[in-house]
């Protein structure tokens, strides 16, 4: 059991989840009070003594899953074995059923035919039938997923192999046709909402139980230590922005709400604390002839330091298009910490998208306007920097003033242009302060067409943002 | 679910039994309570260690304590956390205008020496016991909480380090006092900034999120009385369509049985979109998220 736990642990912090001496001990003494057989208690003990922030638990989970969910026989967990014949039980009941329905299927559960399964396995999304539908899971892994051992391929592949042959699209619109006929006429628009909500949850309860099938026969053929790694998942403010898959993307957009309001909660704690100011005579005397002329309530001259008027120019084309969306969401979460807040978004033409955000409360809605509807592409729509940026310092290069910090955001992947760096030269000399984030990992900076040192010599500092981590860090620096 | 071996070593203190007769318990007491939220409770009794409780708000962290309290038969003892929160007002106080009376009576009469006066006026009579020392001095059973925690300046929180890991209290002029019996220590936060790793390190954590379909649906039909299951199931998914979408703030779990409170009162008993339409503004606190809802709820996709 120690053993067990201590490489349970060692795992997380590969991982890259902070497990301390400490909470390892409290998790050594919970065990104690829980027992293993319990499966869902077992994880939240563990949970409970050892992760201490909530982005933390899916990385938490998937270890546990791989960690418990199946090792050799001395720590199969009594539940898994409950379920098993559970499922075994089901099964015969079902092949006894089609059996006297005479519809075949005499040899097994193998015998049936896809159509069957598909059958089966919406009746058992139709009644919300948990059991039935770990048992679809399990067997169409079996069918469709063609796993081999010791074969070298990610839990994905199988898990798309499993997933297309099981058409779920379809079958949530044939639910739906018949959760219409069962209504004996036509839903309304918001019953028909809540259907298909439901339905949609139980498919993807569904495919997660298909995931954890297929993980528990990966972890079962090469072993958990092996399995953990490939599984590995990156927490969310380490994930990175040019990278990231449309789950991590979710994941990424969640997180970033949360860190917004403790960014702003941290930046206005910021400004109100640490104020020290000599004393302000005039306001003193002032002050004391309510006292009768003795001075009792000092006055002090706290300084209030300019909030900075922040300009972004942010490339958005393809491969930087997450990275900008992040950073300008980012900003605009926070931009009552700055006097002023403008954007111009560009590819190889630039416009000024400030209006978009002024337009609607929303980010999110003023975000897809700046997708859809600026003004970006100028000749071809490859990233031109030198061009956006000559037309930048032409247009609003006059309200550049010493007030303002100017954020330029781009991997500087030029295709071989024209790089135009005095413009960013002659901003630098105007501006308080400029700016490079660069969401490229600093040893491919200048490498092929990027040419980021040569605009990086007139900045104030050229930063590498690759995750949430490092833009947060930066933004703060920045208030 | 089975139960452990009960009297586990070393601790005397023994609240509950096991993780499912919290969670019986707290069903008695009208709180749903799940797999977590109770095997988290039996763990804080059984580690004697406190519990730092995080999630959006309205999603009953707060009334977690009291149901704790409620089902221990303990006094609850809270501690509303805000900034500028010192010691005075956390830990303890001198009664100081009492201890300016003791010394003025001693004026007139001869004989008594300063060292004398200054043992006596430093005693536990001149003291006054704030929220956490309370706690700890108390010999009758109590829960402590402490609310929102993250209100508090990082440097505040230092103040509870001490309590929370070894449930005492130093005061120099008198000592330590070590608590009595440990009591079952809540703490509660929003999240609106990162608590510092010395404090979660000392806490169990558990996070309470909004509850699913089935557990919102019972929530709702054993809070909001005479309410038809039809109803509390539509409340549920509606709720839940809501929360699905983008918005500033989702529906809390409180804001979801003000909305079934008022569905009654209104004796509508089936939700068509109007009626959704109509009391959105009891869930929603937004211009813009009434509005966003509004449109998503009507929309026919």
């Amino acid at each position: 059991m120690l053993d067990l736990l201590n490489g349970f642990v060692v795992e997380l912090r590969n991982a890259g989840l902070p497990v301390s001496l400490t909470e390892n001990l409290d998790a050594m003494e919970a065990v104690q009070h829980i027992p293993i057989e319990d499966r869902e208690a077992f994880k939240y003990a563990l949970g409970a003594t050892l992760i201490k922030n909530h982005a933390h638990w899916r990385s938490f989970e998937t270890v546990f899953e791989v960690y418990f969910s199946l090792r050799g026989p001395e720590y199969k967990l009594v539940q898994d074995g409950d379920d098993d014949t559970d499922i075994d039980e089901l099964w015969r009941e079902l092949q006894e059923q089609q059996q006297q329905e005479g519809q075949g299927g005499a040899g097994g559960m193998d015998n049936l035919t896809p159509e069957e399964i598909a059958q089966m396995l919406m009746s058992a999304l139709m009644n919300g039938d948990q059991g039935m539908m770990r048992a679809m899971a399990k067997q169409s892994v079996q069918r469709f997923a063609g796993m081999e051992p010791g074969r070298p391929v990610g839990g994905t592949y199988y898990l798309y192999r499993t997933l297309r042959n099981l058409d779920l699209d379809g079958m949530l619109e044939k639910m739906m046709d018949q959760a219409r006929q069962e209504a004996d006429g036509d839903l309304t628009s918001l019953e028909e909402r809540l259907e298909k909500e439901e339905f949609e949850d139980r498919i993807d309860k569904f495919k997660g139980e298909i995931e954890s099938e297929i993980r528990r026969r990966l972890v079962a053929d090469r072993g958990a230590e092996a399995m953990a790694k490939t599984l590995r998942k990156p927490l969310p403010e380490d994930v990175e922005f040019m990278h990231a898959s449309r789950d991590e993307m979710q994941a990424l957009k969640k997180s970033l709400y949360p860190l917004t309001r403790k960014l702003a909660a941290r930046l206005a704690r910021k400004r109100r604390h640490g104020r020290k100011g000599p004393l302000d005579f005039r306001n003193t005397v002032r002050h004391s002839l309510s006292y009768g002329g003795v001075p009792a309530e000092p006055k002090f001259k706290y300084p209030r330091p300019a909030k900075p008027e922040l300009i972004v120019v942010a490339d958005i084309s393809g491969s930087v298009a997450a990275f900008a969306r992040f950073t300008l969401m980012l900003v605009y979460a926070i931009q009552n910490q700055f006097s002023k807040v403008r954007s111009f978004v560009f590819i190889d033409g630039i416009d000024e998208v400030t209006d978009y955000f002024k337009a609607t409360e929303d980010i999110t809605e003023a975000i897809h306007r700046v997708n859809t509807e600026a003004d970006v592409v100028w000749v071809d729509g490859h990233s031109d920097y030198g061009h956006a940026f000559e037309v930048f310092w032409e247009r609003y290069g006059k309200d550049i003033g010493p007030k303002s910090t100017v954020l330029l955001l781009g991997d500087a992947r030029n295709n071989y242009h024209a790089s135009q760096a005095w413009v960013v030269k002659e901003i630098a000399q105007k501006a308080r302060h400029v700016y490079w984030l660069n969401p490229e990992p600093r040893s491919y900076w200048n490498t092929g067409d990027s040419i980021v040192g040569e605009y990086g010599t007139h900045t104030d500092g050229v930063y590498e943002c690759r995750n949430l981590r490092q833009l947060e860090a930066f933004v703060e620096k920045l208030a | 679910m089975t139960t452990t071996d009960a009297g586990a070593p070393g601790s005397t203190t023994n609240r509950f039994e096991s993780v499912q007769s919290v969670r019986d318990a707290l069903r008695d007491v009208n709180y749903l309570a799940d797999e977590g939220i109770a095997g988290v409770a039996y763990l804080a009794d059984r580690l004697s260690k406190p519990v730092l409780v995080e999630g959006p708000a309205g999603t009953g962290k707060t009334q977690l304590a009291k149901s704790i309290a409620e089902i221990t038969d303990a006094r609850l003892i809270r501690l509303q956390c805000y900034e500028g929160l010192d010691e005075s007002k956390a830990l303890y106080e001198w009664n100081y205008k009492k201890q300016l009376l003791r010394i003025q009576t001693e004026r007139g009469e001869q004989g008594e020496d300063w060292t004398e006066i200054k043992d006596d006026i430093f005693s536990d009579e001149f003291l006054l016991t704030r929220p956490l020392l309370e706690a700890i001095t108390a010999t009758d059973p109590v829960v402590l909480l402490i609310d929102e925690v993250d209100r508090v300046e990082v440097e505040t929180e230092a103040l509870l380090l001490e309590i929370l890991s070894d449930y005492q209290v130093s005061i120099p002029e008198l000592g330590t006092i070590t608590a009595t019996q440990i009591p079952l220590v809540f703490l509660t936060s929003n999240n609106t900034r990162e608590l510092s790793e010395a404090l979660k390190r000392r806490c169990l954590y558990l996070h309470v999120d909004y509850p699913h379909l089935d557990r919102e649906k019972e929530i709702v039909l054993s809070k909001v009385p005479d309410i038809t299951e039809h109803l509390a199931d539509q409340v549920a998914r509606i709720v839940r369509s809501i929360r699905q979408l983008d918005l500033k703030k989702a529906p809390s779990v409180s804001e979801t049985l003000d909305w079934a409170r008022t569905l009654m009162l209104l004796n509508i008993d089936n939700i068509d979109e109007q009626t959704a339409k109509d009391t959105l503004n009891v869930l929603l606190k937004y211009q813009t998220d009434i509005a966003k809802a509004a449109k998503e709820l009507s929309v026919d996709d």
